[in-house]
């Protein structure tokens, strides 16, 4: 006999609704029609827990947390949307907005990109921050593809869909705080990467104008992420 | 080795001992070492030597005494004379000083407060024995809590035990340590480990380290407590690479306690197994972080992750890990042996037993301190601290680094315990403690608090990242001169954001500074703002006509 799935009740932002065992607040909040914000988190995608934007209240709880990772438990009392959030994800945009050159006019994604979608929705006018313009290099030395570090939001999709789903590892972190950086291998132009298998899901998965195909000019590369959800089902929900 | 046999080792090595009239006992940990007590202890060991009195006089290498800043420090036994700020040169008249009158230019007296008021659990061998030979350790009543364990208790005895001492998490946040093993120990999983934090690294801090140099098998044995408490067989010791005296102790005591069979397999001729290793941290400061720093040991990049789950569950390659930090473990043997009833004494009721503190900044007596819960701030700053040198006044006192805050002078006759300190906005922290008179500017420290957080943040979550370097920039603004109070409101919401949604603790309690800071010496930033002047003097404010455009 099958061991029983065991089903949560609980509610998010009043409404009652019932979750299997195991899922995840924001699971159950979109199934439910529910949005809460996310830049770091991708369906099919290990979740990281990193931008913060999915942050929730849950009652009883002291600290504020993520809804990407946090699971369902019986009777919680989730919060997504009360004022303070709300601040706080307009305050994390402002930073991501001043941390690197983020210029839309003149960027591959505009009008398709991901974070500035959010900016959008939540109402982001203008940056309060000073803007750092660090002086950030772009690597244009792969056949088929651009990583343009000014546009990066250190969302790690790159480095989990090339881990967890391409098995090739060829993006990975290095350096610590504000100087963090996403590289190729051992930190060398991508186009001398030796596991690079050029499939692009790296490409399509980012949010941003930061990894982008060749020839593509203001606002007309779109990401197709089709194929993850393809592949989820493919591995039987297994990651 | 049996139980028996380690007796029996216990008694020779103390009759050992008396076969020496006297021992000259000098500190070798690292403090010491930089002003040249290796030197001290050569020159002491060759005027013994040309005395001919090798076979009455044993000079002996030992763990810190305390009073770090009037190093070499010597300790001479049986009489209880303590020497300071020794040079090569005095060793003649040091030996000579055993025989005829002691040399008085450089005793401290031992009934001086910085000693009298200090109680010693952790740090009971510190001083006596030599870090470098088990049979040291042994014969001082080491290893006696792992045989009383292994010979008398049940796992579940050992837990009840440590939860009746009240014994609560060094590390900074005061976790109850009873609670965290009987997690560990109901976890399930076909392995288990024991993780022992030593990566040390708030500014100005030092105890673990010393702990590791002066007495490693106190550790060693808390660590192989635990692991027969909660069912582990690997224990890993996470030690900074910026710590090689402790690193070298570590493996020479891990060596030796592997040899007599007091670590690896049956040990004491039980079932129980138990094998500890030594993981060198690159650097990082998050790795102290307890995920960060699974992680690190796991050989990936040393990043936290959300908890839950927590490590207890879910932790070293996803099996139960107990982590505790190194002073956790350091009081665990003295637990076992006196009973935790016995700790439960001393202290507050909440926060029992002792504290170390790395007592530093301006204060006279700079050193390593073991106090009891519940002792004054005032206390430690001016009876066992001598006070503010030259005659300055006292400001504040920063407590437990970069998470901590500043604590004003209306709370001096504060108790020192968790609650008491995290009321008003600093927290326990692991035990960093830095005095501060009137020639500080609270601005600065906060600055340099902030610039410490943004450099170790890992880069991992936005709010850390991002929000540290801003928090860093408008403080730099601020202390020079040129900052608006709309940047104080940006500065005073930033701190809401990290504090509030970053990931891991180093961004939680970033802020913290700069809030103890804001709360109590608000006027100094508005200073600074308004009126373009530092009051201690310490910021190079720039007059506007000085600002470029």
């Amino acid at each position: 006999m099958r061991a029983p799935i065991r089903i949560k009740t609980l509610t998010i932002d009043g409404k009652e609704v019932s979750a299997r065992e195991g899922e995840t607040i924001l699971q159950v909040a979109r199934e439910n029609g529910i949005d809460i914000p996310t830049l770091c988190y991708l369906e099919g995608l290990e979740p990281y827990g990193a931008c913060r934007l999915c942050l929730v209240e849950v009652k009883g709880i002291n600290r504020l947390l993520p809804a990407c990772i946090t699971q369902v438990e019986e009777g919680m009392e989730v919060i997504t949307n009360s004022e303070r959030l709300v601040k706080y994800r307009k305050m994390i945009l402002e930073l991501l907005f001043s941390e690197r050159n983020h210029t839309c006019s003149v960027c591959v994604v505009n009008g398709h990109c991901e974070l500035q979608r959010l900016a959008q929705k939540l109402g982001v006018t203008n940056i309060r921050y000073p803007y750092r313009y660090p002086n950030l290099p772009i690597d244009a030395t792969h056949d088929r593809f651009v990583v343009d570090h000014n546009r990066c939001v250190l969302c790690t999709r790159c480095v989990r869909v090339c881990d967890q789903i391409e098995g090739a590892h060829v993006w990975d972190v290095m350096g610590r705080g504000i100087n963090s950086r996403i590289i190729a291998d051992l930190n060398q132009p991508w186009g001398t990467s030796d596991v690079c298998t050029s499939c692009g899901k790296c490409v399509h998965v980012c949010p941003t104008g930061a990894l982008f195909e060749k020839g593509k000019a203001v606002a007309e590369m779109e990401k197709r992420r089709q194929f993850l959800p393809y592949l989820t089902v493919m591995r039987g929900g297994k990651q | 080795m049996t139980v028996d046999e380690l007796q029996q080792l216990a008694v020779k090595e103390q009759e050992e001992k008396q076969r020496y009239k006297c021992c000259i006992n000098i500190c070798v940990a690292t403090g010491c070492i930089m002003c040249g007590s290796d030197r001290v202890k050569e020159a002491l060991e060759e005027a013994v030597k040309e005395r001919g009195l090798e076979k009455e006089v044993l000079v002996k290498g030992v763990g810190c005494l305390g009073l770090c800043s009037a190093g070499p420090m010597i300790y001479i036994e049986p009489d209880g004379i303590i020497y300071h700020k020794v040079s090569p040169e005095d060793a003649p008249a040091i030996v000579q000083g055993l025989i005829s009158t002691p040399v008085e230019r450089l005793i401290c007296s031992p009934e001086m407060p910085f000693f009298k008021r200090q109680v010693k659990i952790v740090m009971e061998n510190s001083g006596i024995i030599d870090p470098e030979r088990i049979e040291d350790y042994i014969a001082v009543g080491g290893y006696q809590g792992l045989v009383k364990v292994l010979t008398e208790m049940s796992p579940s005895e050992v837990i009840e035990e440590v939860t009746k001492s009240g014994l609560r998490g060094r590390g900074g946040a005061g976790y109850p340590t009873g609670l965290k093993w009987s997690t560990v120990a109901k976890a399930n999983g076909a392995r288990k480990f024991v993780v022992c934090n030593a990566d040390e690294g708030d500014p100005g801090a030092y105890m673990d380290r010393t702990v590791l140099e002066s007495d490693p098998h106190r550790v060693i044995e808390g660590m192989v407590i635990a692991a027969y408490a909660v069912g582990a067989q690997q224990g890993y010791i996470y030690v900074r690479a910026e710590y090689p005296l402790a690193i070298r102790r570590l493996r020479t005591a891990i060596r030796q306690a592997e040899r007599l069979n007091l670590l690896g397999n049956n040990i004491l001729g039980t079932t129980f197994s138990f094998h500890i290793e030594l993981r060198i941290g690159a650097g990082a400061f998050v790795c102290g972080e307890e995920t960060a720093l699974i992680a690190s040991i796991e050989g990936k990049r040393g990043t936290p992750r959300p908890r839950p789950p927590y490590p207890a569950e879910y932790g070293l390659w996803g099996y139960p890990t107990l982590i505790n930090n190194v002073e956790t473990f350091a009081n665990i043997p003295a637990i076992i042996r006196n009973g935790g009833s016995w700790f439960a004494k001393i202290g507050t009721e909440k926060s029992k037993g002792t504290k170390v503190f790395a007592l530093a900044g301006r204060v006279v007596n700079t050193g390593l301190i073991e106090v009891p819960m519940g002792i004054t701030l005032r206390e430690i700053v001016f009876d066992i601290g001598g006070g503010i040198p030259e005659g300055k006044k006292f400001k504040a006192v920063q407590t437990g680094g970069p998470s901590g805050g500043c604590i004003p002078e209306q709370f001096l006759d504060l108790p020192v315990d968790y609650e008491s300190l995290t009321k008003v906005g600093s927290i326990m922290g692991s035990g960093g403690m830095i005095v501060m008179d009137e020639t500080s500017c609270m601005v600065d420290v906060a600055k340099f608090f902030v610039e410490f957080c943004m450099s170790e943040s890992c880069g991992k979550c936005v709010p850390c990242r991002v929000g540290t370097s801003h928090m860093y920039e408008l403080l730099r603004r601020i202390t020079n001169g040129i900052a608006t109070t709309g940047d104080l409101e940006l500065l005073e919401e930033l701190c809401d954001l990290v504090k509030n949604a970053s990931l891991c603790g180093l961004g939680q309690t970033a802020p913290n500074p700069v809030l103890s800071t804001l709360r109590y010496f608000r006027h100094e930033y508005e200073a600074h703002i308004l009126d373009k002047n530092c009051p201690a003097g310490v910021c190079a404010i720039q007059r506007l006509e000085e600002v470029p455009a």
